[in-house]
């Protein structure tokens, strides 16, 4: 445990010392985060005022809180893990992992954790500009609150585990690309980064109830804006625990299968 | 006419050392494919609650849809690859092979690199914008189509400018690939018309990082909304920055001092 405790801290300079390294990287990083959700902040305040000041059950203040809330909620649940495993394995860095003692999703860890620490100051800065920007209206019950923190950190988990394990592909095949690009489309659409989740035809609520996109970005936004009921949010958070669930054991099967059909380039 | 040959051999170079990886051909229809569901998708949706957006129908989204592919197909063909490639021969000192050569060291920077497979959004984009103007049916002319071309040619000249300017920046900081992959993110915003974005968003988008020329106001041209301030004024832009990326370009080369020279 205490060696694990001096690893996540050596990880965090380490991580901490990379990105004061990059900093221009950063940048560019941020304004790609940040520019999304606004273009659809944007496009859903001009169809809501066309459609006369509201669409379904959000007003135009409602879509720039969703969308700004959003904004950090995807920031805080955010992996990069899915681009970097195939240089990994292709470059045979994975080797000098797999000598260590231990689970190399630990420094994977830390490193997301550490490099978010420095990265969500920023965004809350630019999230509070914009809110104030587009009077984006964000009024939530103080048990949503509450309620709010445990569903992130899940949000986060559930997150991780589904895509450090998809980023096991690359012990398959080198064109992990084209996997990565299935799966953020899917995620656009089925997490509620393009319209709140509600607005989308019926059939497409079910799929996307029964995938884990929406539980790692579209319920803790629709959550903080006061959009569910208690029970509803109990349900959530029941998806929340049962996608974990899934995502460890997944994790450790196909960690597993992947490690043994390992050969790194160059060994 | 120097130039189209010169054109026509860095294709033919692209595609012979291209036709090798035949795999590749099926990730760029892949990844296009992946790209319009989330254009075609995302309208979908939006045009299900309203009729117009920012005073647009959905014909004429889908006319700027397919501008928007047609145009991040070009920039992906040919700008973009020389680009990368200038700022990579810079910092490895390759650029002093191409200084040597008999031709303007511009005009072979610039079409130096191809990456063919861009071809398919380019006919992806054509496809969509043929939908879109079966839609909008008589009220594209030919006046329209013609202007289409003056303000395509026109938007391709400022972004090629606004690409070559930065890549000139190469000659005097070195590390400086990034910045080109800014252009990338921003150019998202292009599938909607800037007249949907706030002030600050639009002149942003129209002067420091010049997309709605490249987007907007090619389909402004094509659904007839184009007014002649806009269309006087981008004619102006890019002869001036034609100008200046010229004069940019000129000093950066004298600045250049190779790598291993």
């Amino acid at each position: 445990m205490k060696a694990l405790a001096g690893l996540y801290v050596q990880q965090f300079k380490t991580t901490m010392a990379a990105m004061f390294q990059y900093r221009a990287s950063l940048l560019i990083w941020m304004i790609g985060q940040v520019l999304e959700p606004l273009i659809y902040l944007i496009v859903w305040s001009a169809v809501s005022t066309s459609a006369g000041g509201s669409v379904g059950s959000y007003t135009t203040r409602d879509f720039a809180g969703y969308f700004v809330v959003l904004m950090l909620v995807n920031q805080f649940s955010y992996t990069w893990i899915m681009y970097e495993f195939e240089y990994r394995v292709r470059e045979g860095i994975l080797s000098f992992a797999l000598l260590k003692p231990v689970h190399p999703i630990h420094s994977d860890i830390a490193d997301n954790v550490s490099s978010k620490l420095l990265t969500l100051p920023v965004m809350v800065l630019i999230a509070v500009g914009l809110a104030a920007a587009f009077h984006a209206s964000i009024s939530p019950q103080p048990w949503a609150v509450l309620v709010f923190i445990p569903v992130m950190l899940m949000a986060f988990i559930v997150r991780f585990l589904l895509e450090w394990t998809l980023a096991l592909a690359a012990f398959w095949t080198t064109r992990v690309s084209a996997i990565n690009q299935t799966y953020f489309v899917l995620m656009l659409f089925l997490s509620g980064q393009i319209a709140p989740l509600t607005l989308l035809p019926y059939p497409v609520q079910i799929i996307a109830d029964i995938l884990p996109f929406r539980w790692m970005i579209g319920f803790p936004v629709e959550l903080l804006l006061g959009k569910l009921s208690p029970v509803e949010a109990l349900i959530g958070l029941g998806a929340q625990a049962a996608w974990i669930l899934i995502g460890f054991v997944l994790l450790r099967i196909v960690w597993k299968a992947g490690t043994k059909v390992y050969s790194a380039v160059g060994a | 006419m120097n130039f189209l040959r010169l054109l026509a051999a860095f294709f033919k170079v692209s595609v012979m050392g291209e036709v090798a990886y035949r795999v590749n051909f099926f990730f760029q229809i892949f990844q296009t494919f992946l790209s319009l569901v989330v254009s075609l998708g995302g309208l979908a949706v939006i045009f299900s609650y309203t009729d117009t957006l920012g005073g647009w129908g959905p014909q004429e989204i889908l006319a700027l849809v397919g501008v928007y592919f047609l145009v991040g197909g070009i920039i992906g063909l040919v700008i973009q690859p020389g680009m990368e490639k200038l700022i990579e021969s810079v910092r490895d000192g390759t650029l002093d092979f191409t200084l040597t050569k008999p031709e303007d060291t511009q005009l072979i920077v610039s079409i130096g690199r191809i990456d063919i497979w861009r071809l398919i959004d380019i006919l992806l984009g054509l496809g969509i914008m043929i939908a879109a103007l079966i839609g909008l049916g008589e009220k594209v002319g030919l006046w329209q189509a013609g202007m289409f071309l003056l303000m395509l040619t026109v938007g391709g000249t400022i972004i090629y400018c606004f690409f070559l300017i930065l890549a000139t920046l190469s000659f005097w900081f070195v590390r400086i690939e990034n910045i080109l992959v800014i252009f990338q993110s921003m150019y998202e915003a292009g599938r909607w018309p800037v007249s949907l974005y706030p002030p600050w968003l639009r002149y942003g988008l129209t002067f420091v990082v010049p997309i709605a020329f490249a987007t907007t106001v090619p389909a402004e041209a094509l659904t007839g909304r184009l007014n002649w301030e806009t269309l006087l004024g981008a004619v102006a832009l890019a002869l001036v920055l034609l100008v200046i990326s010229r004069l940019i370009w000129r000093v950066g080369l004298r600045h250049y001092s190779g790598a291993s020279a």
